[in-house]
């Protein structure tokens, strides 16, 4: 089973590039049962719709794909 | 950094002075632009940690919009296409600095052991460190002080580990174009932005999310 350390690590990755089907699916296993991670994981997303904001940019594409 | 990349000896015409001499359209666009000229140099200087180099690409960014003033006819983002290329001038400087000597590579500044107190041994968050709800966080976006403290938490991070963070969410690029530009692998590129927003978000959740409920 996947921990919160490994979690957070692929968490920080799906940003920048599609995880492969295995990883994604221990990410997304992981995610269920821990709530710590989960609030991490929208605390990144966070993250980056702030860094947009800054830039003063309205039509750059989503963000985030949608969560799974 | 070599005098070159940061000279200032002649900072150009400013772009007021450059409305004088053009048409009334690219005088519209200065005196536009002159209203988010501070927040250009912010963001620029965040991107750059140098306030000369800041200065040098917001004025350059600013004349060369005014230069292609007859081809923008869509006033209404005006400010997303000078910030477009402001970001471009940024990137440029960025490259400059990428080949000059005194280039520190991020993948060295921030060790995996720094996040040890977080987790247990193995490997699960520990009580006091796992991440708690931050609520409504867009709130937060009306707020100065947020910004304040946003910027101060992104000054916090190492130079090289914070360049490649806002190359990536600031800028807009690809880590593919990240890594050519830095001479780094991919993998190294996502174990330094993953760094990075660990500690961009330890920092805010310490300074602002839970620096007290009457902060928020």
């Amino acid at each position: 089973m996947m921990n919160c350390r490994e979690a957070v690590k692929l968490m920080s990755e799906e940003m920048d590039h599609d995880l492969s089907g295995g990883r994604r699916w221990s990410l997304r296993l992981h995610l269920l049962i821990c709530l710590g991670c989960r609030n991490y994981r929208r605390q990144l997303s966070f993250l980056r719709q702030a860094c947009r904001h800054e830039v003063a940019v309205d039509d750059t594409p989503p963000p985030l794909p949608p969560p799974n | 950094m070599t005098p070159d990349a940061r000279g200032r000896a002649d900072p150009g015409p400013s772009p007021a002075a450059a409305s004088r001499t053009l048409p009334a359209a690219a005088a519209g666009i200065a005196a536009e632009m002159a209203g988010f000229q501070r927040e250009m140099l912010r963001f620029a200087v965040l991107q750059l940690r140098d306030q000369a180099s800041a200065e040098d690409a917001v004025q350059e960014a600013m004349l060369a919009a005014l230069q292609g003033a007859d081809r923008f006819a869509e006033r209404a983002k005006l400010k997303t296409w000078v910030f477009s290329i402001l970001r471009n001038k940024i990137v440029d400087i960025i490259r400059r600095r990428v080949r000059e000597p005194s280039y520190q590579a991020p993948e060295t500044e921030i060790d995996d052991a720094d996040f040890d107190p977080l987790f247990s041994a193995n490997g699960h968050w520990h009580s006091d460190s796992r991440p708690a709800d931050w609520g409504d966080p867009e709130k937060s976006f009306e707020n100065q002080r947020f910004w304040a403290i946003f910027d101060g938490c992104l000054n916090r991070l190492p130079a090289a580990t914070a360049r490649v963070f806002m190359m990536r969410e600031m800028l807009g690029l690809e880590t593919d174009e990240i890594c050519t530009e830095l001479s780094m692998s991919s993998n190294n590129c996502w174990v330094v932005l993953h760094r990075a927003r660990m500690g961009l978000r330890m920092c805010l959740d310490q300074q602002w999310f839970n620096a007290g409920k009457q902060t928020r």
